[in-house]
């Protein structure tokens, strides 16, 4: 029941407790063992999918399964993860496609599939839930977890929890999982890191200091290009520098970010898992295949678009104040346009109202390559759509809406749609530009 | 330019002109006041492209001249400067830089040209009249509190001024609404109002007078000029022209229940502080507050899922059938803010149709609520 106090190793296949054999499982003989000293009291985990999008491709094709695959976008896409043949050859994420095909021509490229991998990730994240309540997730393939004071209710260290969890993942779900266990979140996320794929690595708080000395200061959370820049012109690279550092100093010369870094290069991080960090905006957004200008190619966009924010905030019981609209010009520049409403609402009506009317102001003949609406400023679902005098048709669209939403709920998305949408081309499957 | 002015007449007309100008601004002359030196005033214009103010104030003009400095720069040295001091305006001979001085303080600012100043040409105005100030004032009070802050329905976000014919007498009416309530005030439309188009006032234009008005005796004499597009004020000597809401204001008419036969009525001082009361237990924003009527007796009730729950009673005067209903507590609130007799009349249907509320002490008011689901 209790965790040994002494050192101890866990078989990642098996999940037996060894003692000194810290090399081949005495059990099963696998050489997956993890030994660490304080495998018996670290419980904070960082849990990151491997190569995700791809290994669920891989996992739905097993023809794939030695070949390199590339999950990317279509006409003009980058590539979005690479699966692990295919970073051998170079291949990395946010490369561009056609730099990815030369290095690795016959790679399969795969089109993301968003609701598939989306459903994956919440499978996952239901096992971790089934663990713990403190979950919380950093993106759709990666949540922190917090197994404090679980020990007792599963009956062994947290850390054989988390390699029966990695394994339960494996076998189920059909992806691979690499865990970070250590005393922190910043430490943990730097260890899962370490030995991906199917990785377990543990930072123990013994060896936090040393662990950390070796490293560049941009390996800290949170410290980009432009802060490592900063700090490189003022001769620091290296995170044993800010461990030796007097901390007034720096705190001085940087404020609250000194701080935070001074600490984060000792290892300090005080941030607590906070369970399901609640959503602050839904959105819905798609890059076209062409650059589109007219209104009559984009409204019908905006509007499916705006009744698939819709339905995910009907799936919540929220409703949204703020409107915002994102473009995105064909020489990338972003054009973000925002709109409080009056009321809170959940209906696609209103929500392609504000959003149309914001779209009309920035028609200009700019062709856009991206389009996306988002709301924001929840509130109670109940304070939602109220009735208006000024326009009495609101409340028999708001009907018809909910009519619509009902039909679909039968007869899927297609059964019916709005003479917006009716007809009109999805921007994905028209023929390339020349 | 050179002129000499006194340091409370130049506060007083930069105070008027300034609250036009927007503080960021991506056109720079738009940030600038001009000014214009006469013989024996100085004339001062502002503008945010869609409001535009002027005003002439006394003073004594050494050269003519005008150029444009930066108009919250200025009002704020103006009004550091000591009372009763004599403040005199030189522009240098490039016109490049302007001496702001007086006793012995000294600004020098940076000026942008006159001509590129830029002018809203109001145009023919078809339709002129005067009103007394307060009257002005009062239509704009009852209703500016129901102008809807939504940009989607920017043809609500003003008041709908126009004329109408009530029972053979011709009258000048303000409407405001937000779709959740709505306020409509009236008087005798004065002479040379006659057929005068309906106009949107923006909110911003509404405010301004209203600030204007607010240095006014009540039976001021104010000259409003209007067309299709602008319209004009002349309140003393201050002119300010507005562009108008290019929109159309929805048939308002067709809002105002007509067959509500349920009477309600109460004491506005007790009704609003009780309401004000119950509605603290809620920290929400569209807090409803549920009215349940039952043998001349109100019940007010607010139930917060975190905080609790608060009711109140009141004796009123009901005598139909029992009724629960329930309104915003914020909208309930203003409007009984606005009215001025001690009783207020609701005037009620069933819980999901709008209320008509009468103002006891003044008829030519009147105020509908649409209910909220409780």
């Amino acid at each position: 029941m209790t965790a040994p106090t002494a050192a101890f190793s866990v078989c990642r296949d098996c999940h037996r407790i060894g003692g000194e054999n810290r090399h081949r499982c005495a059990a099963c003989g696998s050489p997956r063992v993890v030994a660490h000293n304080e495998l018996g009291s670290l419980s904070l985990a960082h849990l990151d999918c491997d190569a995700f999008y791809a290994s669920i491709e891989k996992r739905d094709d097993p023809s794939l399964a030695q070949k390199p695959v590339i999950v990317g976008g279509g006409t003009r896409g980058v590539v979005t993860t690479a699966c692990y043949i295919a970073r051998i050859r170079g291949v990395r994420s946010a490369m561009p496609m056609f730099k990815a095909l030369k290095l690795c021509p016959e790679a399969t490229v795969i089109r993301p599939n968003m609701e598939k991998y989306a459903g994956v990730g919440r499978e996952i994240r239901q096992m971790m839930r089934d663990l713990t309540p403190l979950v919380q997730p950093v993106s759709i393939d990666e949540a922190f977890m917090d197994l404090k004071g679980t020990e007792r209710l599963h009956g062994e260290p947290s850390s054989v929890t988390l390699t029966r969890l990695a394994a339960r993942i494996e076998y189920e779900i059909g992806v691979s999982v690499s865990i970070g266990l250590s005393h922190n979140k910043f430490l943990a996320k730097m260890a899962s890191d370490l030995e991906k794929p199917r990785g377990f690595s543990v930072i123990g708080r013994a060896e936090t200091r040393d662990y950390l000395r070796a490293k560049p200061i941009s390996a800290i959370w949170g410290v980009g290009d432009a802060m490592a820049a900063k700090l490189k012109a003022d001769g620091l690279t290296m995170i044993s520098q800010l461990q030796d550092m007097d901390d007034t100093d720096f705190i001085r010369r940087y404020g609250a970010m000194g701080l935070r870094l001074s600490k984060l290069a000792h290892g300090i991080d005080d941030r607590s898992v906070e369970p399901d960090g609640e959503a602050k905006s839904i959105s819905a957004e798609t890059t076209f295949n062409c650059d589109l200008h007219r209104a009559d190619d984009l409204v019908p966009v905006l509007r499916r678009l705006c009744e698939k924010v819709s339905g995910r905030l009907k799936a919540t019981d929220l409703a949204a104040t703020g409107i915002t609209l994102r473009l995105k010009t064909s020489d990338f520049r972003l054009r973000t346009r925002q709109r409080k409403l009056q009321d809170p609402t959940r209906l696609a009506d209103r929500i392609f109202a504000a959003g149309r009317s914001l779209l009309e102001h920035e028609l200009d003949g700019t062709r856009f390559r991206l389009i996306g609406i988002g709301c924001s400023g929840f509130a109670p679902a109940a304070s939602a759509d109220p009735d208006d005098l000024v326009d009495p048709g609101f409340a028999k669209r708001a009907k018809a809406e909910a009519a619509l939403d009902s039909l679909r709920n039968r007869f899927g998305q297609k059964a019916i749609e709005t003479g917006y949408t009716y007809g009109a081309p999805s921007p994905k499957s028209e023929p390339r530009r020349p | 330019m050179r002129i000499i002015i006194e340091r409370s007449n130049l506060l007083k007309s930069l105070a008027h002109v300034h609250r036009v100008v927007e503080r960021r601004n991506t056109i720079p002359i738009l940030s600038n006041v001009l000014l214009r030196a006469k013989a024996e005033t100085l004339g001062l214009k502002a503008t945010d492209l869609d409001i535009e103010i002027t005003e002439e104030v006394a003073a004594q003009g050494e050269q003519e001249g005008a150029t444009t400095v930066p108009a919250h720069l200025l009002y704020d040295i103006v009004r550091k400067l000591p009372d009763g001091a004599e403040v005199k305006l030189v522009l240098n001979s490039e016109g490049t830089q302007m001496t702001v001085s007086a006793g012995r303080s000294n600004f020098r600012l940076q000026c942008l040209p006159e001509t590129d100043f830029p002018d809203i040409t109001a145009g023919e105005l078809s339709h002129g009249f005067t009103m007394e100030a307060g009257a002005l004032a009062r239509l704009i009070e009852r209703t500016q509190f129901a102008i809807s802050t939504e940009e989607t329905r920017y043809y609500l976000n003003g008041i709908y001024l126009h004329t109408i014919d009530a029972d053979g007498t011709l009258m000048l009416r303000a409407v405001a609404t937000d779709g959740h309530r709505l306020a409509r005030a009236e008087m005798t439309a004065p002479s040379g109002s006659e057929g005068m188009p309906g106009i949107i006032v923006p909110r911003k234009t509404v405010g301004e007078i209203q600030k204007l008005l607010a240095d006014c005796e009540d039976d001021d004499e104010i000259a409003v000029d209007l067309s299709e597009s602008k319209i004009r004020f002349k309140i003393g000597r201050v002119v300010m022209t507005s562009k108008l809401i290019d929109g159309t204001f929805p048939d308002y008419q067709r809002v105002i229940p007509q067959n509500n036969d349920k009477e309600l009525t109460l004491d506005r001082a007790s009704f609003s502080s009780a309401v004000d009361r119950v509605s603290t237990i809620s920290s929400e924003r569209g807090r409803a507050v549920k009215l349940t009527l039952a043998d001349s007796q109100l019940t007010l009730t607010v139930n917060s899922p975190d905080a609790g729950t608060a009711t109140e009673e009141l004796a009123v005067g009901y005598e139909s059938e029992d009724l629960e209903i329930g309104f915003n507590a914020r909208y309930l609130l203003d409007v009984t803010s606005q009215l001025s007799g001690e009783e207020a009349m609701f005037v009620l249907a069933d819980p999901g149709s709008p209320t008509l509320i009468k103002d006891g002490g003044d008829t030519s008011t009147l105020y509908v609520l649409m209910p909220m689901r409780v």
